[in-house]
């Protein structure tokens, strides 16, 4: 009688844990996009939890969702159905204020299509987020000049305008944004879609340290490759996770 | 901080986008110098109308023969006959506040001096003419009562005419001019009252009144009579006695069949006013139209740059910017993109109005309602352009606005 109830508060604790560490946690996700009069299901019931400090890899065909799902998990999009809470706090129910707060303080986000503002410089769109804030404008540009190193990009192209850059000069300049502010979890949408072998590894091998240092790194890929640097890859197929697998 | 981020970033968003800053401030620049320069011109022909009418002499009545307007009877040749010197000297004597009465004898004629002539008025009056129009002395001396008296053969010559006859500058006195071929010795020069239009005192030949009916015209009658109040506030008081006074020597008992009419300036001012105020509006329609192609310009622009402005405004929200920051920021874009522009366009109709003076001859005057209310129309239409469907962009949720089209 004693070992049960024991074992009761023992699960009880590790479930409480375990609840505590989760820094995502979704429900049911289901988004649906409506043009006209047609509806397009892009997620249809999404269910998973990712824990701190974790590494993920989400793999799957184009079209399945991935990106779809990325945007509800980086604050930038609401689902249209489901829970989603983001370290313990329901995003759903937040204020557009909270939201930038949560997105400035906590998310580092990498964009397919990178969305840099056109012409404008390097330096500038790196320091982007940190407009407004109390940081001093050297602060500023020393961070940004190495976030920028950390991504990969050469510093003579620092004062180039965004729009006079190679595709895998913006996806770095991108992930350069996304690190500025010293984000918990970082977003990457195929953050190494547009570069070549030697600078995937660069910009990989910056995620694992940055996993090593404790940060939450969920990233969407093609390559097997770039997966394997992963601890756990979800593979979605058509809106829904086919498997998810914990190395 | 918050501030000078608000300000650099202004600074960068408008130099780094220079076309699109540019082609809105011309639409603002356009709109306000048009409106300056066409209401400028428009107040300046009113303003100049005025002074010149004011320039004529003050607390100014003027007797006219020939019956009244409003009587609905015009005069004919024989009604121009019914003023008389002894009326002027009637109102002197027996109305009180009167300063000065002048009777006036006037007409064309050809004058001639050493050789060059001229076509001029030639005013035959008395010594108070000098007062009641207030007229100053260049050279030599107005005319006298003794003149008056005896029928000199003396001239007093306005600036202009002496240019014509003698040159500007010279002084004349002491020359012969000929006036219908009786020659008249040249006492004085007036000094230039810069009047124009209808009757231009400096473009005039004055001469004792009873040789101008003795020599040039042949009337015993006199053309008007100018009648000065002593002040502005015995105008009416003046005005009133002395049509009861001419009615009762001329014999009329009813007010409508006067033979005579008064005009003071005031009366000649709104006459010319509305003429001026109607030339007026329709320049400010013009320039309304402008202020109105010009705003539709801004609009056009602002509208335009939407879609891109509202991309950028998601990718500011997707990386955490908040609401309020984004909306001083656009705000204060679009304060000042209307705020350059107007000031150029300020400066540029300011610049026009002094031009057109300079070198069209034409009076402006710049009237500060009109730089408000353009200054207003183009700062409103840019700000609300500008800033409405950036406001509208960051109310919606990033992606919403970063997939915008
Ligand atoms: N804004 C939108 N409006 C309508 N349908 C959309 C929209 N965005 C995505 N979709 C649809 O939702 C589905 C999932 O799109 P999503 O971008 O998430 O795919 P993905 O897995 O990221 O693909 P890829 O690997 O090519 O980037 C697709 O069928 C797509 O056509
Ligand atoms: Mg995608």
């Amino acid at each position: 009688m004693k070992v049960i109830l024991l074992l009761i508060v023992w699960n009880l604790f590790l479930d409480y844990c375990l609840l505590l560490m989760r820094m995502i946690e979704c429900k049911d996700l289901k988004k649906i996009y409506t043009t006209g009069d047609v509806q397009t299901a892009a997620l249809k019931g999404v269910t998973f939890s990712i824990a701190k400090g974790e590494f993920v890899a989400i793999i799957g065909p184009s079209g399945s969702g991935k990106s779809t799902l990325m945007h509800i998990l980086g604050a930038l999009d609401n689902p249209t159905s489901g829970s989603y809470f983001l370290d313990g706090k329901e995003v759903s129910k937040l204020d557009d204020d909270e939201l930038s707060d949560l997105r400035r303080d906590k998310i580092g986000f990498v964009f397919q299509s990178f969305n840099l503002l056109p012409r404008t410089t390097v330096l500038r769109n790196v320091m982007l987020p940190l407009l407004y804030s109390q940081t001093s404008e050297a602060e500023r540009e020393e961070r940004a000049r190495q976030c920028l190193k950390y991504a990969g990009m050469e510093e003579s192209k620092f004062l180039n305008l965004s729009n006079q850059l190679s595709g895998g000069q913006m996806q770095r300049v991108a992930i350069a944004r996304s690190l500025i502010n010293n984000p918990a979890i970082i977003f990457a949408d195929e953050p190494t879609g547009n570069l070549d072998t030697k600078t995937s590894h660069v910009v990989m091998e910056a995620f694992q340290e940055l996993h090593k240092k404790g940060h939450t790194i969920i990233l969407i890929t093609h390559e097997a490759e770039i997966a394997a640097f992963a601890s756990r890859v979800m593979t979605i197929r058509d809106g829904l996770i086919e498997s998810d697998v914990k190395k | 901080m918050v501030a000078i981020d608000i300000l650099k970033e202004t600074f960068w968003s408008l130099s780094a986008n220079k076309v699109r800053s540019g082609l809105t401030m011309l639409g603002i620049v356009i709109g306000i110098a048009s409106v300056i320069t066409m209401v400028s011109i428009g107040q300046g022909a009113q303003a100049s109308i005025a002074s010149s009418i004011q320039s004529i002499g003050s607390n100014l009545i003027i007797v006219r023969p020939g019956a009244q307007r409003s009587a609905g009877v015009s005069g004919g040749a024989g009604s121009n006959t019914t003023l008389t010197t002894e009326d002027a000297d009637a109102i002197k004597a027996e109305i009180q506040n009167v300063g000065a009465v002048a009777p006036e004898d006037s007409k064309r004629a050809q004058v001639t001096a050493k050789g060059t002539n001229t076509n001029t008025q030639v005013i035959g009056t008395v010594p108070d003419y000098a007062t009641v129009r207030t007229i100053a002395m260049e050279a030599g001396t107005f005319i006298s009562a003794q003149a008056v008296k005896s029928s000199a053969k003396v001239a007093v010559l306005g600036s202009t005419t002496r240019d014509d006859l003698f040159g500007a500058g010279v002084n004349p006195v002491g020359q012969v001019i000929r006036i219908k071929n009786v020659d008249f010795d040249v006492i004085g020069v007036t000094v230039a009252k810069g009047g124009s239009g209808f009757t231009n005192p400096d473009d005039s030949i004055y001469i004792p009144i009873s040789s101008a009916q003795h020599f040039i015209t042949g009337d015993t009658f006199v053309t008007s009579l100018s009648v000065a109040a002593v002040d502005q506030s015995s105008m009416v008081a003046v005005q009133n006695q002395t049509t009861d006074l001419l009615l009762k020597r001329h014999n009329i008992s009813d007010p409508l069949q006067a033979d005579f009419s008064l005009m003071n300036q005031a009366d000649i001012i709104a006459t010319a006013s509305s003429i001026t105020g109607t030339f007026t509006m329709l320049l400010a329609s013009i320039a309304g139209i402008s202020l109105l192609v010009g705003g539709i310009g801004i609009m056009n622009m602002m509208l335009t740059t939407v879609t891109e402005r509202t991309r950028e405004i998601g990718l500011r929200k997707a990386v955490g910017i908040r609401k309020l920051y984004i909306n001083l920021q656009f705000l204060s874009e679009a304060v000042a993109l209307t705020f350059l522009g107007g000031l150029i366009g300020v400066g540029l109709g300011w610049g026009a109005s002094v031009a057109v003076t300079k070198f069209a001859g034409v009076a402006t005057q710049i009237s500060t309602s009109s730089i408000l209310l353009a200054f207003g129309v183009s700062a409103g239409v840019g700000i609300i352009f500008g800033f409405y469907p950036a406001r509208k962009a960051a109310a919606m949720s990033p992606m919403e606005a970063l997939r915008y089209e």
